[in-house]
């Protein structure tokens, strides 16, 4: 067993499954320094929308209890109904100088932390393209050396600390990007590009979700990012760029004549081999990810099994096709996989 | 408990129809104007959002449609205004022979604009269907031609009804005064369409 | 005329005989004209009301049924239907909420549950928020104006018929399954020809332009009659404060909602039927054309719904603190401003989409700026709580419960407008959160207030209190407990229009508690309904004025006459009742034997034009079924429009060509 499968194993229930969660995919994860960033200025924009909301409620038990008697209040039944309190008056000019100049303070506040994170993310290092498909993260680290380009699927790998650029653009509708325990979303056009600058400040496995309605699997479009140290980053880079090893077993081999064959290489693409379609995503090192059909499930063999046999009870609606595959094939195309690591 | 009338001021000496901002309709068709100008104004902006994409305009090089057609519909527009000031006028001065006589001049006037309108269409040199420019110039031409043939069946409605002996009800000559100013609004929310949609692709 | 007569008749040139003949006509007329029936010291009382009643009677069963123009009736109508679609959107929110319940559930499928928060936005949005404000105040305006019906009463017949039929076809194809399934704002491309095939979409679209049209005719009827139809003496200062917020909200119908109905049906269908390329980038369309049009009208439209929900504060807010609300002209302004600035902050809706920064600080800026003239209402209110008299009854409640949470909502709202807020929070739970506080606490709250107050002028017997008040706490306790959590779910990361989410990331407890909330505000929903419907049988028989309140609907008989007032009254200050000394000042003079209403002057309400008020026609309905037919059809065929002009044209031209070719003394609209 190596440190990696105990890591995917020890770490898959403790991401997915664990009844106790770890701002992994929460505002509160404060593991970059856009979320830090937004967690100070959302306190003090409830300090202060909350000061205001006491002073409303103040002033609306001290009119409910306020005791008048009867010869007192400015009401029809006195006859001053067209008379009121010199009091409000001036409280009214009161109210609106603290209102506006709450208002503005909450605005130039806004004004400087959305400065302040410009400024931050300068000086991008790394640059990686999201693209967004139903239901689907492709994803690309880009480099001026073309033979450092590097294609994977729903998981993001990001080194602690570097400013990270990643460029959005779709395939298909309009999706958006969302890690919230590292940052603000940012939507995914067709048509149009948009980038987002990501400096993760703490090491840790987030998740991330499609944040703008794209179709029926909108709920099931998720992405794991793992901010790891930056040694770590460049050797999972370096791996991923690796082809995928070939099958050493009759079982395996079988497999890999299956998918490079048939149906599989039409849509997926697996480097080192004659499987190369784009349209859906990268399986080079498929069984390297955390996660399987977008977030949909842990990766283990017994989800590679119930997505490879059948992907539309799983996920009905995806894209990706129920074949109808026998048993042995089934058998044969899931241990091929499992060596796509 | 109801209260007890305490009588006041006789009204019954008002008269039942008053030309202008006193026509309960008059206001009903500013209302209706204000509608339709709010969606004209939206298409240009749609007209612009588009343009700010591209490099050239029309995009891909295209020929700007030929200003044949469009400006001799506009010619056409602008002269019917003349029939239709005097319709107005003989309306606020209850002249309903001269409304009679003046009616199928302005029904016939549509007849024509309506016909160069057709032309027109064939003269934008594109196909909605080729791409956005093409979709929202035919789309605001098209909306064009829709409030123009509307007024022009208001018009025809109201001669039928100016033909008879009903013509002489003071109602019906401010409905008349009414349907004149409408097609005031018919050709001067047709001055900047006609501008954008031959002129802007030339500047 | 003697033969000498005759002849020099015959001799006129035909200009002369034609000027003659009408100057004779005009003089028989003006003769007939004296022995006109009209209102006043002579005739008053039994002797009035008689006459009155039967003039004004719409005809019986089921043709004068389709053929009314009585606003009273249309307003009931749009009431109810109204109430009819909320209920069914909140069923299919109790259904969405018990799917929510657990993470990784099962009950409803991916597909279903698209369908379902799409009908439940659609029909909340569409259906019910707007429609039930434009009833309420078709049915109660001419009341509270002084005044025996509303502007173009036919046009506002029309309306309700194509409001009623655009929400049958929404939930007609829902049941045939082909109901929308991309929300309530369906966004291009997803919506487009490519990625939305077959027509649920367009029916949305479609439904959307049905709903527009009659809100539209709703708004013009509103507007002119408030301008134009007020009782003489209730110049513009005078005039209540819900008139005023029905005024801007007309207005800004007006100027919004043509943006909706060109983006769907102008624009989308287009795109989806006859091949235009509006959102298509790849020639030269742009999808986020959809988003600036769609929130230029979805923005302006919130207040739409906001407005006169504030209304209906200061309605119950004079009448229970036994004072007019406090600085009146503030709170005109206020409302007038709140109008204006709505149509400057859509773009808040689009931060996410990576438009230039430099612009978002103007809708941020834009955004907060908006909430200065709410919360001066809201000092308005309290101030005049503070300086009255309040009576608790079930209506001040909802006023309380309004204050309360329509001032979360608010400033939760505040917190959304910073752009680097939104992006973490944008199409997040917390959202969800903030726009159900400021609809159910900003809208719905003011609106069962107004129901249980406006109930027995309506109906003529009163709401039971006890009933109404568990109803208010069972809705007020369920309400939060549904929606406070939320919140607290965006920020742990739960996106919008999931049909389930995973475990493990703490959002379990929250969605349970939030579920469990969800049936206690069912249930005082419920209770509300059944209050509605048991009082109607058994409630307090209510007089003209049970709240001893100050506007001029209360003058009238609960019900309200066919004809609304006995004689119009004359207005003298902005609190008439309680300021008149037992008797009501009225103008005489109008017409007793056909329908007739009065005109003023719009600033200062001085008695302009005696109007005629059309009677019963049919051509209204049968006008909505035309355009009707042809809107839906048009979803299948663009040759649906051409060809269809012909049947609206005839509907429309014979709605208006008179019905009686004969000159009468004095005009009547048949």
């Amino acid at each position: 067993m190596t440190i990696r499968s105990i890591v995917r194993v020890g770490l898959a229930p403790l991401l997915l499954g664990a009844c106790q969660y770890q701002h992994y995919q929460s505002d509160f994860g404060a593991a970059a320094v856009e979320d830090r960033q937004f967690l100070a200025l959302f306190w003090i924009f409830m300090g202060v929308c909350g000061f205001m909301y006491a002073l409303v409620i103040v002033f609306l038990i001290a009119g409910v209890v306020r005791s008048r008697r009867a010869a007192d209040a400015n009401v029809v039944e006195t006859g001053r109904h067209h008379q009121s309190s010199p009091l409000m008056r001036s409280t009214l000019i009161g109210w609106t100088a603290l209102i506006g100049v709450g208002l503005a303070g909450l605005a130039i506040a806004s004004f400087f932390a959305d400065r302040s994170m410009a400024r931050a993310a300068t000086g991008e290092k790394l640059s990686i393209t999201v693209t967004g498909n139903q239901w689907w993260w492709d994803v690309s680290y880009d480099s001026d050396d073309a033979s450092k380009t590097m294609r994977t699927a729903n998981e993001l790998h990001l080194p602690v600390g570097v400013p990270t650029r990643i460029i959005l653009k779709s395939a298909d509708v309009i999706h958006s990007f969302w890690v919230p325990s590292l940052n603000g979303k940012q939507d995914l056009i067709p048509g149009r590009q948009n980038d987002i600058t990501i400096v993760p400040r703490k090491i840790g496995i987030f998740r991330g979700q499609c944040a703008e309605f794209c179709g029926t699997q909108h709920a099931r479009m998720s992405l794991v990012v793992i901010v790891e140290p930056y040694r770590d980053f460049i050797q999972w880079w370096d791996h991923q760029l690796q082809p995928a090893p070939a099958p050493t077993t009759p079982l395996t081999l079988a497999g890999y004549q299956y998918v490079t064959s048939g149906a599989c290489g039409a849509c997926h693409n697996i480097g080192g081999t004659p499987a190369s379609g784009t349209v859906g995503p990268d399986l080079t090192h498929l069984a390297s990810r955390r996660s399987l059909a977008a977030g949909t499930m842990p990766m283990s063999e017994g989800n590679l099994y119930g997505w490879v046999e059948d992907p539309q009870s799983l996920k009905p609606g995806v894209k990706m096709p129920t074949i109808g595959l026998e048993p042995d094939q089934l058998h044969a195309v899931v241990a091929y996989l499992e060596t796509l690591k | 408990m109801i209260l007890q009338p305490r009588f006041t001021d006789d009204v019954s000496g008002l008269p039942t129809s008053k030309f202008g901002a006193s026509s309960l309709t008059w206001w009903g068709i500013i209302g209706y104007m204000v509608i339709e100008g709010i969606g004209f104004a939206l298409m240009f902006f749609v007209y612009f959002f588009l343009m700010s994409h591209e490099q050239g305009w029309p995009p891909e090089g295209r020929a700007a449609p030929d200003v044949l057609a469009g400006t001799i519909f506009t010619i056409v527009i602008l002269l019917s205004e003349i029939p239709n000031t005097m319709i107005k006028k003989a309306a606020r001065s209850g002249d309903v022979p001269t409304i009679r006589l003046l009616m199928p001049v302005m029904v016939a006037v549509g007849v024509v604009l309506l016909i160069i309108r057709g032309f027109e269409f064939n003269s934008l040199n594109c196909y909605w269907s080729d791409n956005a420019y093409a979709s929202v110039i035919w789309t605001i031409l098209l909306l064009h031609a829709a409030h123009l043939a509307t007024d022009w069946m208001d018009t025809v409605v109201l001669w039928a009804l100016m033909a008879t002996p009903l013509g002489y009800e003071p109602r019906r000559l401010v409905d008349t005064d009414e349907n004149s100013l409408y097609w005031r609004y018919v050709w001067l929310l047709w001055i900047p369409i006609y501008l954008l949609i031959y002129w802007v692709p030339r500047l | 005329m003697t033969d000498i007569r005759a002849g020099v008749f015959e001799a006129m040139p035909p200009r002369e005989r034609e000027r003659e003949r009408v100057e004779a006509e005009n003089r028989r007329l003006a003769a007939e004209r004296k022995k006109i029936a009209r209102d006043g010291p002579k005739l008053k009382g039994e002797r009035l009301t008689a006459r009155l009643d039967a003039t004004w009677r719409r005809p019986p069963g089921i043709i004068g049924w389709l053929a009314t123009v009585d606003h009273k009736e249309i307003g009931r109508r749009y009431i109810l239907t109204a109430l009819g679609f909320f209920v069914l959107a909140g069923i299919l929110a109790l259904i969405m909420r018990v799917q929510l319940g657990s993470p990784d559930n099962t009950l409803i499928g991916a597909e279903r549950y698209n369908q379902l928060f799409s009908m439940h936005g659609s029909t909340m949005m569409f259906l019910f928020a707007v429609p039930v404000m434009e009833g309420v105040a078709v049915y109660i305006i001419p009341l509270m104006l002084g005044t025996r019906s509303t502007a173009f009463p036919r046009l506002n017949a029309f309306s309700y018929y194509m409001y009623l039929f655009g929400g049958l076809m929404l939930w007609i194809a829902f049941v045939l399954n082909m109901a929308p399934d991309l929300g309530w704002f369906e966004y291009t491309p997803l919506s487009g020809p490519q990625y939305s095939p077959g027509k649920h979409t367009d029916i949305w679209a479609q439904m959307v332009t049905y709903t527009e049209v009659a809100a539209l005719a709703a708004a013009v009827v509103l507007v002119c009659t408030i301008l134009k139809a007020r009782a003489p003496g209730m110049t513009l200062a005078r005039m209540p404060l819900f008139a005023w917020a029905m005024l801007v909200e007309g207005v800004m119908i007006i100027f919004a909602m043509p943006a909706v109905a060109l983006v769907t049906t102008v624009l989308l269908i287009p795109d989806r039927l006859v091949g235009t390329q509006f959102f298509n980038a790849a020639e030269g369309g742009d999808a986020l054309l959809f988003q600036h049009m769609f929130w230029f009208f979805g923005h302006p439209e919130v207040y739409i719904i906001f407005l006169p929900a504030t209304g209906f504060v200061s309605v119950i807010v004079e009448t229970f603190c036994r004072r007019p609300v406090f600085a009146h002209s503030v709170v005109v302004l206020a409302l007038i401003s709140t109008g204006i600035l709505s149509f400057g902050l859509w773009v808040h809706h689009m931060f996410a989409t990576g438009l230039p920064r430099v612009g978002y600080s103007f809708f941020t800026a834009a955004s907060m700026s908006v909430s200065i003239p709410t919360g001066l209402q809201i000092f308005c209110w309290l101030a005049t709580m503070w300086d009255g008299r309040p009576r608790f009854q079930v209506p001040m409640l909802y006023v309380v419960g309004f204050i309360v949470t329509f001032v979360i909502g608010g400033l939760t709202g505040v917190i959304l407008a910073a752009v680097p807020l939104d992006l973490q929070l944008h199409d997040t739970y917390f959202v969800v959160g903030h726009f159900h506080y400021v609809l159910i606490g900003g809208a719905v709250f003011p609106l069962l207030g107004i129901f249980t107050y406006w109930y027995p002028k309506i109906t003529g017997r009163m709401m039971d209190e006890t009933l109404g008040k568990i109803g208010f706490w069972l809705v007020f306790i369920g309400f939060h407990t549904t929606f406070m959590p939320m919140h607290w779910m965006g920020m742990l990361g739960m996106p919008r229009r999931v049909y389930t989410y995973p475990a493990g990331l703490g959002l379990e407890l929250p969605n349970l508690i939030s579920t469990a909330g969800a049936f206690v505000l069912g249930l005082g929903a419920l209770l509300f309904v059944l209050n509605g419907i048991v009082s109607l049988y058994r409630g307090a028989i209510a007089g003209p004025n049970p709240w001893d309140a100050a506007s001029l609907e209360w003058a009238t008989s609960s019900p309200p006459p066919v004809y609304n007032f006995e004689h119009i009254p004359v207005v003298e200050s902005d609190t008439p009742l309680w300021d008149s000394d037992g008797e009501l000042p009225v103008v005489t003079g109008l017409r007793v034997d056909e329908k007739e209403m009065l005109l003023t002057t719009v600033v200062a309400a001085t008695p302009d034009v005696r109007e005629p008020v059309p009677q019963a026609s049919l051509w209204p309905f049968i006008s909505a079924c035309a355009v009707g037919i042809v809107f839906a059809a048009s979803i299948f065929s663009a040759w649906a429009v051409p060809f269809g002009l012909i049947p609206c044209g005839i509907a429309l031209i014979a709605w208006f060509w008179p019905k009686d070719m004969k000159r009468t003394p004095e005009p009547v609209i048949s």
